[in-house]
């Protein structure tokens, strides 16, 4: 009580010298406040974690109970086309790693590139998808009550791919790499809405938590694409 | 701190966190958590009048056999809206989003929560969840699948469900980012001294709580994303008739639905706590064990949600497993309502209304908590699964319980919230209505439970030939739900009196040692404190009242000569 005493009294007059615009006056320290910022950014990743577990749960109950359906029904997702995307989503976590790395050393030119980098693959993948979803629904193949299957390509032909429970897959394939793609979509404009920061010089070597805070969020965006690639392309 | 601040009333500071911005403005746009707090009471309260007519109104028709007021039609909507309401806009936001808000904070020491802006933002979140709920129901359609949406009905019921399901998912997040700024506020904004071990209880119970809704609630956001999908696109992960399975709706569900009775009971025992300790002036006994039986209970929750679905088709093993965990979770409770108990023991108990409710708490807690454990019991569930008894189960823990701990600690803290007294025989009067009103109304449906009324009926009419003590029953429980209802008119009508022309409170009225009481004014500052407190002892330390209170304190450290009885006994010397 003392020790705050004296210390409001000593520093009243040049409060405004030793408080960095960027402190919120309920925190006594810019590492209590990048402490806790980060900590809730944590919490609300393991928020996604389950939001994403109640589909890997769905998708575990129905690969159980039809293995037949899913490893049928998964040819008609192009591997290569998944790969391409795991590959690029990887790409942008290091990109984004990197612009972290170089906001923390101040060198601004740099975490404009990366970033700008990161949003290019962000796009890169969005765009692979949307060829992807437009291949499907050519041939018919929607999520639920629209399921048709008809016609050719790559040497499948879909309709060979009306079986029961298909409807399921392709729901489930939808749901999850829908909801993953507009996260994907989220993280894009946070990544656009970072480099006009960055470029309005916000950011600093003492303050730089929201490209942190993206970066984590964009590192949970790749790593439930790592999941969803294996399950749903490849087994 | 000195004793003269504590019961002097020219203490009470000129700028206060009431009064230092007018208008509604500052108020929409405020980012103090304990405007915000004021901001949930205001809308729960409403919620609560909403939902509480609902409830009468089934229980009006209830009160006869034969269509009384409404057909069967508006009765489902009846019983669904007052379930709707009362679990998502009521009882889940109520504790953690007004005393949470108002309490917390200052209880650690802090200026505010750990993300003041998120705050409001969760407000503005649940209301626009609470906006989409009410379109859906005075907009779009009847909605009358209950509260717990189950598929297959409700993915072809009215396209109302749509918007309740949204609302739901919108509300989550709500609770979602009220939960994550609770265990970061906890966690990085306690004052100096303040360790985990000095938390007051409260602190610890709204934590664990917060753990819950961070890992619960998304659960029911994409269970209710799913749910909408499917009534949407036909999805078919639901839907029997597309090859879905409406089981894994109810898992999905009670994944989250059950630990959400742990969202709505948990920061109830955190009020029970303190109340324990201030009114009866000692340790709370059992400090670390109430508190980590919390944190149990939050773990516990996650591993019992099968006892919803004994009757539900899911395989005998599970539900043995599930019923043999449920058993578990009376292990902490007991802990809690035994410590509870032994707090009073030799202490100096003093029964002004909140510890009336803390009283009743442990009665209807305990009710609801033992018949909880018999519903747990496979082969008795499978003969009281829908019935009565099941409803008159969760009243008990959720309205005897949730409930009744929130009206006990808003009665604790009004004083330092509106700066106000409230009129202490009107208290008492309330207190004892919905007491007698709440017993009436629910006990009888443990009756008529056990002897097979099944929930959600109608009407009862032709049960009567082989039953037919239901109608006397039914209409006692309707007797009885008009004697709580004017109970808690009464609570709105003296605090409403209290807020115009209550008589101003102390520091201290209760002679509470927790920081909220002996370090901020009444109403508190804006920024809580006029120095960060430096917390030298822990949160019921009564036998330190010299140091608390100052050497020249009256001998209570209670009572503002202010309110009709303040005879506060004498802290027992350690």
């Amino acid at each position: 009580m003392a020790d705050s005493t004296t210390v409001t009294v000593a520093a009243a007059p040049e409060a405004h010298a030793h408080h960095p615009p960027h402190l919120h006056h309920h925190f006594v320290s810019s590492e209590q406040q990048f402490d806790a910022a980060k900590l809730g950014m944590w919490l609300f990743l393991i928020t996604e974690v389950l939001l994403f577990s109640g589909m890997f749960v769905a998708y575990t109950v129905y690969r159980v109970w039809h293995p037949e359906v899913f490893a049928d029904a998964s040819q008609l997702l192009d591997w290569r086309l998944g790969a391409l995307n795991t590959i690029v989503l990887l790409a942008s976590s290091f990109t984004v790693a990197l612009s972290i790395h170089f906001a923390q050393k101040d060198e601004k030119e740099k975490v404009v590139v990366l970033l700008l980098l990161t949003l290019l693959c962000a796009a890169a993948f969005m765009v692979v998808k949307y060829f992807e979803y437009s291949g499907k629904f050519a041939h018919g193949v929607f999520p639920g009550a629209g399921y048709a299957p008809f016609g050719e390509d790559h040497g499948l032909n879909y309709a060979d791919f009306d079986f029961p429970y298909a409807p399921q897959f392709f729901s489930i394939y939808f749901v999850m790499t829908g909801i993953h793609g507009f996260h994907v979509l989220i993280g894009m404009g946070l990544f656009t809405w970072l480099v006009t920061r960055v470029i309005r010089g916000h950011f600093s070597a003492e303050y730089y938590t929201p490209i942190e805070l993206t970066g984590l969020y964009w590192h949970l965006v790749d790593i439930i694409w790592i999941f969803l690639f294996p399950l749903l392309y490849l087994i | 701190m000195s004793a003269a601040t504590h019961s002097d009333l020219s203490q009470r500071p000129a700028i206060h966190y009431l009064n230092h911005e007018k208008g509604l403005w500052s108020w929409l746009t405020t980012v103090d958590h304990k405007r915000i707090g004021i901001m949930y009471a205001i809308v729960v309260a409403l919620f609560f009048l909403v939902g509480g007519i609902f409830a009468t109104l089934v229980r009006v028709e209830l009160s006869a056999p034969g269509e009384t007021i409404m057909g069967q039609d508006s009765y489902n909507q009846a019983f669904t809206l007052h379930a709707v309401i009362m679990v998502f806009l009521v009882i889940i936001p109520a504790v953690p989003g007004i005393l949470g808000n108002f309490v917390l904070p200052i209880q650690i020491g802090a200026k505010d929560v750990a993300f003041p802006r998120l705050n409001l933002a969760s407000w503005y979140i649940f209301m626009a969840g609470a906006v989409l709920a009410i379109c859906g129901w005075l907009v779009v359609g009847k909605v009358d699948t209950g509260w717990t949406f189950y598929t297959p009905y409700s993915s072809e019921a009215s396209d109302a469900v749509l918007w309740m399901t949204s609302a739901v998912f919108v509300a989550g997040f709500a609770s979602i980012f009220t939960g994550i700024n609770f265990v970061v506020t906890v966690h990085k904004m306690r004052a100096p001294g303040m360790t985990w071990n000095r938390l007051p209880l409260f602190v610890w119970a709204i934590y664990a709580t917060a753990i819950v809704q961070v890992l619960a609630t998304p659960v029911i956001g994409i269970t209710m994303v799913l749910l909408f999908l499917e009534k949407f696109m036909q999805i078919g992960i639901f839907d029997p008739a597309l090859g879905g399975d409406p089981v894994l709706f109810q898992h999905f569900f009670w994944f989250y639905s059950h630990p959400a009775v742990y969202i709505m009971i948990l920061p109830a025992m955190g009020i029970i706590s303190d109340l324990m300790g201030t009114f009866s002036r000692q340790q709370v006994q059992g400090y670390t064990f109430i508190a980590l039986s919390s944190v149990a209970i939050a773990f516990l929750g996650f591993l019992v949600w099968g006892h919803h679905m004994f009757v539900a088709g899911q395989s005998a093993i599970s539900s043995i497993i599930f019923s043999m965990l449920t058993f578990l979770i009376g292990i902490p409770t007991g802990i809690k309502v035994f410590n509870w108990v032994g707090t009073m023991y030799k202490g100096s108990v003093w029964l002004q209304t909140p510890m009336l409710y803390a009283l009743m708490f442990l009665f209807l807690f305990t009710i609801g908590g033992f018949t909880g454990i018999m519903v747990g019991v496979l082969a008795t569930d499978v003969h009281l699964h829908d019935t009565y008894f099941v409803v008159a189960h969760f009243h008990y823990v959720m309205m005897g319980g949730a409930l009744i701990a929130l009206i006990g600690g808003m009665h604790y803290w009004w004083p330092k919230i509106t700066g106000k007294m409230y009129n202490e025989t009107l208290g008492r009067i309330a207190a004892l209505l919905v007491f007698v009103g709440f017993n009436l109304t629910f006990f009888t449906q443990f009756i008529l439970g056990s002897r097979g009324m099944p929930r959600r009926y109608h009407d009862y009419e032709l049960l009567l030939e082989q039953f037919p003590e239901f109608a006397p029953l039914h209409f006692a429980s309707s007797i009885g739900s008009w004697i709580l209802a004017a109970g808690l008119f009464l609570i709105l009508f003296y605090g409403i009196h209290s807020l115009l022309r209550g008589k101003p409170a102390s520091q201290n009225p209760w002679g509470a040692v927790t920081l909220e009481w002996t370090h901020t004014t009444t109403p508190p500052d804006p920024h809580n404190f006029h120095h960060t407190p430096l917390v030298t002892r822990g949160p019921y330390d009564f036998h330190l009242a010299d140091d608390v209170f100052g050497p020249f304190h009256t001998g209570d450290g209670a009572g503002d000569g202010v309110g009709e009885v303040t005879e506060a006994p004498k802290p027992e010397e350690a």
